[in-house]
């Protein structure tokens, strides 16, 4: 089954509530996914020259103000991070690949949930209602954000299973269905110099986004060539740091409703979960049709 | 004129509510308010209730209906009506897939467009659709009529039985086993009496009938020997 949401922000004056929203929208899915959920959400953009890494380490207590300082001493540059829940949010002063770089050697055991300007992205098992409790997701504010509840079908349940999946600056995934052509792909991909993390579907096809995108296609042309390449049942969307799509498979099993008014543009899997957004009731309310991509970009 | 919000009632305690209705109930006609997307809205009901509901329900509104005339002022997601027996379901918005999915009997209106798959496996039903339908619809299809003002999707009535089909727009292509008919002055007093009982005005002259070629399902002797 699983659950998938979406906000995107048209003006900023709901940028402060953005997460309360998202909030109640993956409460509202909580029975179609309660194994797990995430979200990944665009916010407070890092300052020039700096890369926001969102992290994670089961440990609760785990020793991220040792992290910090020692990465900002041993690379001498500025160094800071929040947590929240039991994920972290480093802001560092450096090139992506020299914070990867030093994580893996110095911190294996640490996982980065997603990287960017301006993606933050938590995720972890355990129903929704409560997966939002613990991160604070109510108190975030944002231009966007995209969240799922996943009742696990494909792989096993844990965090680095749950969704959203991101593997490049910026970008992220959540996806209802399953795609059945991921091995090969992955072995293709793989080839092509994307990393996976696990062995789950969804993460093959944020990988293959990841790819056309480095090579020069628009978030567009990524997902229609996607329509031909990926095989399987899928609802997905997808954010970019200034972009927000929803594409469903030419077959359309997996449900989907996209609403919209002056303010914000909405997706989810159900009407409930878009119900009680201000001025729902007065929205622009439809059902995307198959294998036909919608996106909306911030101007 | 009973007012019942949803929200505060809860859905299980509303269909309660109409399952305890006794036959000869003076309480027959229903407003409902707050479905915000409800699943399984007025189902199982068996007497003889008008019930509105205002906004947008969710999954499986009005699935198994008997007796009841329920009209939603809104969209209504997957499965409306599912497996209808008889009674009337009108959607005055648009309904997402599966709309009237196996239904046996009575007659559900979606007066804007219905998604794919409408009419799924439909045993009897007829279904008027004001705008056009998804792809796949009647699929399986074994009896009863769909009716699309507006347009058809792809695969139209695949593999079906015995229902009929009539279509005032484009198809955008038929399923297997699925095939023009002739229009006959019998099937347009028919399409004219499906219309006028779902209050859908539109010209029977311009509708075009599709149904079986009767190849894929029928037992063939010449076959007998692949059984």
């Amino acid at each position: 089954m699983c659950g998938i949401v979406g906000l995107f922000l048209k003006s900023s004056a709901l940028e402060p509530t953005l997460g309360k929203h998202l909030s109640a929208m993956l409460s509202a899915l909580s029975d179609r996914g309660p194994d797990s959920a995430g979200f990944a959400i665009y916010r407070n953009p890092a300052p020039r020259g700096s890369i926001k890494l969102t992290l994670f380490h089961p440990e609760a207590d785990y020793g991220w103000d040792h992290l910090v300082r020692e990465l900002s001493e041993e690379t001498g540059t500025s160094v800071r991070g929040e947590p929240r829940g039991s994920h972290f949010v480093l802001t560092a002063a450096m090139p992506v690949e020299t914070a990867r770089h030093w994580l893996s050697h110095h911190r294996p055991d640490v996982r980065i949930m997603g990287v960017g300007d301006c993606i933050e992205l938590y995720k972890e098992k355990g129903n929704p209602r409560d997966v939002v409790r613990r991160f604070r997701l109510n108190e975030l504010a944002g231009s966007h954000a995209l969240g799922h509840t996943r009742m696990a079908t494909e792989s096993a349940v844990t965090t680095q299973h749950s969704h959203p999946f991101s593997t490049g600056l910026d970008l992220c995934l959540v996806h209802n269905g399953s795609l059945s052509n991921h091995n090969r792909m992955r072995q293709w991909l793989g080839r092509h110099g994307i990393d996976f993390q696990t062995d789950n579907d969804t993460e093959v096809a944020a990988g293959y986004f990841t790819h056309l995108l480095g090579e020069g296609a628009t978030l567009e042309e990524a997902l229609k060539s996607g329509i031909s390449d990926l095989d399987g049942f899928y609802t997905f969307a997808i954010g970019t740091k200034d972009g927000f799509a929803v594409v469903r498979d030419p077959i359309a099993c997996k449900p989907a409703v996209l609403a919209e008014t002056d303010e914000w543009v909405a997706m989810a899997s159900e009407y409930r979960a878009i119900a009680h957004l201000p001025g729902a009731e007065r929205s622009r309310l439809w059902e995307p049709s198959p294998a036909t991509v919608y996106s909306w970009k911030k101007h | 004129m009973i007012e019942v919000d949803i929200e505060s009632l809860g859905v299980r305690g509303l269909n309660e509510r109409f399952h305890r209705l006794p036959p000869d109930t003076n309480e027959r006609a229903w407003k409902l308010t707050n479905p915000k997307g409800a699943h399984a809205l007025a189902v199982g009901l068996d007497r003889p209730l008008t019930i509105e509901i205002d906004g947008h329900v969710g999954y499986y509104c009005g699935g198994m209906n008997k007796q009841a005339e329920i009209t939603i002022n809104g969209h209504a997601g997957p499965g409306l009506a599912e497996n209808i027996m008889s009674g009337v379901v009108r959607v005055k918005g648009n309904a997402s897939q599966s709309a009237a999915a196996s239904g046996r009997g009575g007659l559900v209106v979606i007066e804007g467009d219905a998604s794919s798959r409408c009419g799924i496996s439909m045993k009897g039903v007829n279904i008027v659709v004001g705008g056009s339908v998804g792809h796949m619809s009647a699929f399986m299809a074994q009896a009863g009529h769909l009716v699309v003002c507006g347009d058809a999707g792809s695969h139209l009535g695949d593999s079906i039985y015995e229902a009929v089909i009539y279509v005032g727009g484009d198809v955008a292509s038929l399923g297997s086993d699925c095939i023009e008919k002739p229009m006959t002055e019998k099937h347009r007093a028919k399409l004219k009496r499906i219309l006028a009982a779902a209050g859908v005005s539109a010209s029977p002259e311009r509708f075009r009938r599709f149904g079986s070629a009767r190849q894929l399902y029928n037992f063939k002797v010449d076959h007998a020997a692949q059984y």
